[in-house]
Formats: C-alpha cells, structure tokens, sequence
C-alpha cells in the first residue's frame, strides 16, 4: 500500500532537459521507478535516456503517457507556473523540489489551488520515496533527490520539513533493520502544499504502516498542530525529533521557513507539545532510529 | 534583508505612504544643510544603524542617545558631528556596538495619538495579514500578550488583494474619526501595495500617529524582504548595505554558502539545513557551543568546501572544526577532497572531527587517508559531536 506513490505510479518530470532534473530522473530511472515522460518547453519530441519521452507542455506529456503524479526541477521564477500547469493537468501529486521561490508566488499557487484534486509536496523539498523489494530498496519509487539506496523496504512511515535529517533517519532505521512504508520531505518552505498533519492522517489511514517517524524544526506551528491531532486520532506509535533548539531568534536557519520570531516557533514548545501527545522525543538527531525501535 | 530607517523613508515617499519630511546627511555639514531645509528648528538627528534601542543608547565616545531633537540648524550639524564616526551601543547591537556613517534629519510632528500597524505574511493561513492596534509606541508583544483584545487582525485575500471595506473596518477599530479614516485608507492601500510590489515579508510602522492637524503619518519603519524574491527586485537588493553585516556571512554569500556566525567555539560544516541545525543541537547536547550554522548545500563543490573551511576557521574564537556529511546524492569524495586542498591551503591548527556517511564514502576515506589530514575520524552523528566536545576540553 503505502501513501501516495508505489512502485506502479507513473511519474513525469518538469525539468528534465536541465542538468538537476536531468541528474535525478536518471537515478529514479536506475531506481526502477516508471518515470514515463518529461517536460522542457521548446524541447518536446526529444527523448530522455533513450526511453523517456520529452513533451512541450504537461497536458500532452499527460495525454500520451499517463502519467498522475510530476516532479519539478525547473528554476525558482518559473515554479510558481509549473505547479500550476501540473494542477492545470490534472495530476494527483505534484511534488515541487525547487528551493528559493518567493512566498509572495506559493501564497498566490496556494489560494489558485483552492478546490483542485491536485496535491502539492513541497517546495523547497527531498521529495518522497517508497522503497522497493529489490537490492538496496530497488524497484520501488523515487520521487525528488533522496538517495534511494539507503531505504529498506517496511512498516515505518517516516515525515520531515528537512531532506539530510529525513536521510539521516531513515539510514538510523535501515541500519536496525527497520524498513520503512513511505518517507515524506514535505519541504523547509513557510508555505507549503502538504503539513506533518496531513501526511500523518495518511500514515493512519495507511495499513502498511506500523509506525511512524515525525522530524520537525523550529518556526511556525505546523508540528504543534500535527501532535494535538495524533494526541486524539493516531492508532499508530510515533518517534519525533525538532531541529534547531540552538538556533538564534530572529535568524533564518537555511530553510525560509527555520526563524523564531516573536517568541513562536521555538523548539522548546514543539518539543513539549510532542511530549503532551504521547510522542517519543528523541534527545539527539542520533537517536530517531532507536527511540522509534523502542516503541515497537 | 534588513534596510535602514532612511531607506525605508524613501520607499515610503516612491509608494505614497505619508511620512514627515526628511533628508539622510553622511556630514555634519549635510546634517546643518538638511537642517536649515526643514527650517531650522523642531527637527530630530537620527543615527542609521540596523538596531533598535538607539534613542536609550549610548556612544562609545561617551555621548549619550542616537536620537535628538534640536532647536536650530547649528546644533543640528552639532549634533551628527558627535554621532557620525562614532560607534553607537545599544540593546540590540551588543557591546562593541555599530559603526554611525550617516544620520537622518527629519521634521519632527506633533502627536496626538500613537497606533501600531504591520503587514506580513501568515504561515498558518497563507495569505497576508495586517495587524493594527491603538496601543501604539510601546512593545506589541507585550500588547499580545497582555491584552490581546486590543490587536487587530485584518487577513487580505493572496489574488484579491486589500479591499476598502477591510481598510474602514480596521480605522473604526483604530478609533479614527472625521477625515482620519479616509486618510488611514490610503496610506494603508499604498503599504499593502508597496508590500506585495517589493516582495517584504515584513513591514512594521510603530508608532503610526494622528496628529493635531488630522494627518495619518508613518514615524518609523521596520522592514524585512523575501530573500527568495531579491533575484526580482533589484532597486531592494541595492538598498543593502553589507557594513551592518556580519563580514563572515558576506564572505560566505559570496560563495552560496549558507552561513550564520555563532558565539561558541566548535565550528560546524554541514550538508543540509535541517542536519546543521541538528548538528548544532547535538554539539550542545553534549556540552559544546557551536560557533556557527553552515549549510554547503546538496550540490557542493571542492571550491565551496575549501571556501568554507576559510571562513570558519577566520574566527578567532573557533577551537575545533567538526565536519558532519550525510552524502545522500552528494559525493562524499568531492567533500574529501575539498578538505584536503583547504586544510592544506589554511594550515590547520585546530582538531578536525569529520564524520562522512553515504554515497561513495569509501572512496572520500580514502581520500582523506592519504591526503595527509590530521584528523579525528567518527563513526556516527553521537561520536563525532562527543568526539569534538572533548577535543576542545583537551
């Protein structure tokens, strides 16, 4: 089952003539993900790799490939309009890793989404994996830039605003022997299309997964949200740890969305709301992989 | 991206946004002539620095206050000569204080009430929104906290934009009457539109003040901007003014680092936002102070590494360097190498822990194996933070 994706989703990439996107399609491609078409304005009719179509617009890319869910590479000024012609044509995922685009642009995407059948991951994120049974995790789907080696394929939903820290987890579990049902880099962006409460009902709903991994960081209170929910609704144990109790107020820690302002957003509160809801904190990013296994 | 006061006042003036007349003076001389221009007497000298708190602060020279009013154009001049060249301590600016090179003369008003108002953009509804509040002058955080009721919330639709019913609604909150709130509604239109136009994530006016005469104007201002949109907004990004930075995180832009300087002594070289803040964490954790965040981002290059490694190892209070690497796409060979040319290049004193996981990792040990680095190698995240916590202690 897993969420969202699984080894037969058909996937099309916005970007994929350009040297990042064109990078991690080859990858998702060695994955054994079906990516089945790309999307380059002014490049369609080429062919990606020898197998991968290349299409001018994502309505013709959709049209002649199938594809229901995207992964988007193209650069910040034009992502706001990638996301849209993806939610334009319909697909039920889109998942946007470009970092950097102005929040003026996902305020305007977020309020023209209203009422759409498009979901939206990210921006400024990993993207999503769901590991296969093969070597290394292989044969499974590979949406973004996460490293799919390192995954194993389980019973651990795993949920982070952070790609590295979502790695460095999901290597903690793999290396216990711990697989993992879908891992979620929902993006580091203030605004974003998917919260660690909408991936967490999904988890819920989700009967291959068994347990869950929720990483969070400091700024606004999407996690505090998230732990009330579980608190009340969740059948499935959860671990969780928060980025950034060291981090200066007031300060932008990388992700645009990392800054403690007015007081909110620290990690101090978060970690207490996830306490209050019967989440498992671990004490060092060194730990998520262990403190979940002792849930188990 | 933070402006100075006198900046704001310009965009204020491009926008339409009333303000009291006023001019910035880089002399003394300038400062008397600006003076005389607004005639003479009821005009205030202003420092320009990035800080609050510089009315209470005091300069270095022992001159007390970064804000007065004066009487005559003679002492205005007077007044900047003691305050330009000078550095100004205040609450916000830490001991050593920020350098003055400019001043801003401005006509001083008369006020008959101060208010609050800001923009910015609301991360749990996704739209922007004002707030507005009568209790004006004074910390709004204390207003929040204390008596809520008295701030307003006025959340503007992202394609509709700010509508007049909203800007009426929030003047009869605010108390206005008679022409004021004709006058708040415009000066409100022109902010959201200066808002939205110059991409800010933050725009507040504390105080806002009605003054005898019926007027509505903005006193001061404090702005931030989208860093992700200055790519769009050149006539912003030329307002910055690299001075009242940190030069370590200017050196660090440079090179599309991600770098903010700390006040501890392990320096930390991450890959990732997320995992140098947990880094970070960790460090102190285990009873480190980190000396700063680095995030070299997921494509990094030998060039970037090396550069990195200058810049950390440029502040005097570093003691040890710990490197923490989770190569998920990123080559671990790429970062062995750059810490091989820059601990070559820099001439290492300090203890250097690197912790290096995933893709082609056995390639970057070898690399540093035979690159001749004197390090201290960790097996994981834990060891490699206690690993560098006790190598300073040593």
């Amino acid at each position: 089952m897993a969420i969202l994706i699984n080894e037969n989703t058909k996937v099309l990439i916005q970007g994929i003539t350009g040297s990042f996107g064109g990078r991690h399609a080859k990858l998702s491609l060695d994955y054994g993900t079906k990516v089945v078409a790309g999307v380059t304005p002014g490049k369609g009719g080429q062919t990606f790799e020898d197998v991968v179509p290349v299409f001018d617009t994502v309505d013709q890319a959709v049209a002649e490939s199938g594809a229901t869910v995207s992964a988007i590479f193209v650069p910040p000024p034009f992502a706001a309009d990638a996301i849209l012609e993806g939610v334009d044509a319909g697909l039920d995922l889109v998942v946007c890793i470009t970092e950097g685009i102005p929040v003026i642009d996902m305020m305007r995407v977020r309020a023209a989404m209203e009422g759409s059948k498009t979901r939206l991951i990210g921006p400024n994120c990993p993207g999503l994996v769901t590991p296969g049974t093969g070597e290394d995790s292989h044969g499974g789907c590979r949406i973004g830039i996460a490293p799919g080696y390192i995954h194993k394929k389980g019973n651990v939903g795993v949920v982070s605003r952070s790609g590295t820290l979502t790695y460095e987890a999901v290597h903690q579990l793999t290396e216990l022997g711990i697989g993992q049902s879908t891992c979620v880099g929902i993006g580091g962006d203030p605004i974003n299309g998917t919260s660690h409460l909408d991936i967490l009902k999904m988890f819920n709903e989700d009967p291959e997964t068994e347990a869950i991994i929720m990483i969070g960081e400091i700024g606004g209170t999407a996690e505090e949200e998230a732990a009330a929910w579980a608190a009340e609704h969740c059948k499935k144990p959860i671990a969780g740890f928060i980025a950034g109790a060291t981090a200066p107020p007031g300060r932008r820690m990388g992700h645009a969305g990392a800054i403690v302002s007015g007081g909110k957003g620290t990690a101090a509160a978060k970690i207490e709301a996830l306490k209050a809801a019967g989440i498992a904190v671990a004490e060092t990013p060194s730990t998520m992989g262990k403190t979940l296994a002792a849930m188990l | 991206m933070n402006i100075h006061e006198f900046q704001a006042k310009e965009l204020f003036e491009k926008f339409g946004v009333p303000t009291p007349a006023g001019k910035v003076a880089s002399t003394p001389e300038e400062a008397q002539a600006a003076a005389e221009a607004l005639g003479g007497q009821g005009v205030v000298v202003k420092a320009q620095v990035h800080a609050g708190g510089r009315g209470k602060g005091t300069f270095k020279n022992g001159f007390q206050g970064g804000v007065h009013l004066v009487s005559s154009a003679e002492e205005a001049g007077e007044i900047a000569g003691k305050m330009i060249g000078q550095t100004l301590v205040t609450h916000q600016t830490g001991e050593e204080g920020k350098l003055v090179r400019q001043v801003l003369i401005a006509k001083s008003v008369d006020i008959d009430h101060e208010h609050y108002l800001s923009i910015l953009i609301d991360r749990e509804t996704n739209q922007p929104v004002i707030i507005a509040s009568r209790e004006g002058g004074v910390n709004i955080e204390d207003v929040a906290e204390n008596t809520p009721e008295k701030i307003h919330n006025e959340f503007i639709h992202p394609t509709l934009g700010l509508q007049g019913y909203q800007t009426r609604k929030l003047a009869a909150k605010l108390g206005l009457t008679g022409k004021k709130p004709r006058a708040f509604g415009k000066l409100l239109a022109s902010l959201y539109k200066l808002f939205i136009e110059s991409d800010c994530s933050m725009v507040e006016i504390n105080p806002l003040v009605e003054t005898p005469d019926g007027d509505i104007l903005a006193l001061d201002a404090k702005f931030n901007f989208d860093d992700n949109a200055l790519y769009r907004q050149p006539q912003i990004e030329a307002l910055r003014d690299p001075e009242e930075e940190d030069p370590r995180e200017v050196a660090a832009a440079k090179f599309d680092l991600n770098y903010i300087g700390l006040d501890g002594n392990i320096a930390c070289l991450v890959n990732g936002a997320g995992l140098a803040m947990a880094t970070m964490d960790i460090i102190n954790h285990y009873g480190g102070e980190p000396a700063n965040f680095l995030d070299v981002g997921g494509g990094a290059t030998k060039e970037q590494v090396t550069n990195a490694f200058k810049i950390i190892t440029g502040d005097p209070n570093v003691k040890g360097i710990l490197v923490n690497i989770f190569g998920g796409i990123m080559d671990c060979d790429v970062i062995a190498h750059g810490i091989v040319a820059a601990t070559k290049e820099v001439g290492l004193k300090i203890p250097l822990i690197v912790r290096l996981e995933g893709n082609n990792v056995a390639a970057g040990k070898e690399t540093l194996a035979n690159g001749g680095v004197d390090l201290i190698a960790a097996d994981n995240l834990d060891d490699a933070a206690q690993k560098a916590v006790a190598a300073i202690a040593a």
